[in-house]
């Protein structure tokens, strides 16, 4: 909702896995979330409240599971901020050279 | 979604406007052009009716039915893709659209679904609505949109 809060959810490197993890794979639970994970169910639990918090995920109830589904809105309205007026070709295919040469390891 | 035969994205984004502003912007031709790349909607947004999604040039892009409508709570639409056969051949999807006063702000939930996993059609919607999104956050709390086109 405001960007502090994004900015703040974002400055995480096991958030922003968390977020990887959403976005490789979307509506997952929290047992599904912390499979693999080096971090107590506790942990994920608590950075999944703070990208809440920031709008940055979104949960649905399914039964009596709780969905997870990564939200990308206020990342998007960031961009827009500063990257709208610019040339947004030029910075996609600048964005797929970065990937191509680094690969696919953005931590 | 991880379900074998379910795909599903979930939007939101807050907006500080009023439930019955953020309603007409949903449903209006005229306002939706301006923050949804000169794309309009056209139905009477009642239960039952047909609804369309046209392109600039008046081509259909795609089209279905109203599901629900509960203005200026609750839209449900039946979508379905018209222009590429691909995409078509999958069927209809579920658009669900819901309005949540929140602290002077309206929470708007979008949530867009199909009875099929893997979906290109839900990995084609799913790239446009952020940048709609964003676009009509814009134009409802400053009066201009951020991306033309």
């Amino acid at each position: 909702m405001n960007d502090d809060a994004v900015f703040r959810a974002l400055a995480d490197a096991s958030r922003r896995r968390l977020l990887d993890r959403l976005h490789a794979r979307n509506g997952q639970t929290l047992a599904e979330l912390c499979e693999g994970l080096n971090m107590t169910r506790q942990a994920v639990t608590k950075h999944l409240a703070i990208l809440e918090e920031a709008n940055l995920i979104s949960t649905r109830r399914r039964g009596r599971e709780k969905l997870h589904f990564i939200n990308p809105v206020p990342i998007n309205d960031i961009a827009e901020r500063w990257i709208g007026k610019f040339e947004r070709p030029s910075l996609a295919a600048l964005s797929h050279l970065k990937t191509t040469l680094e690969g696919e390891n953005h931590d | 979604m991880t379900d074998a035969d379910h795909s599903e994205f979930v939007y939101v984004t807050f907006i500080r406007t009023t439930p019955e502003r953020l309603w007409s912007a949903l449903t209006d031709p005229e306002q939706m052009k301006a923050y949804w790349f000169g794309m309009h909607c056209e139905s009477d947004w009642t239960i039952g009716s047909p609804w369309r999604l046209l392109f600039t040039d008046g081509r259909i892009a795609d089209m279905g039915e109203i599901l629900e409508a509960d203005p200026p709570k609750r839209l449900a639409i039946g979508w379905r893709n018209e222009f590429k056969p691909e995409l078509k051949a999958e069927g209809q999807a579920l658009c669900v659209m819901e309005l949540e006063p929140v602290d002077g702000a309206v929470k708007l939930i979008v949530t867009h679904s199909i009875r099929r996993n893997p979906s290109e059609f839900i990995k084609a919607v799913s790239g446009g609505w952020p940048k709609i999104l964003s676009n009509l956050k814009s134009l409802l709390e400053t009066g201009e949109v951020v991306l033309k086109g």
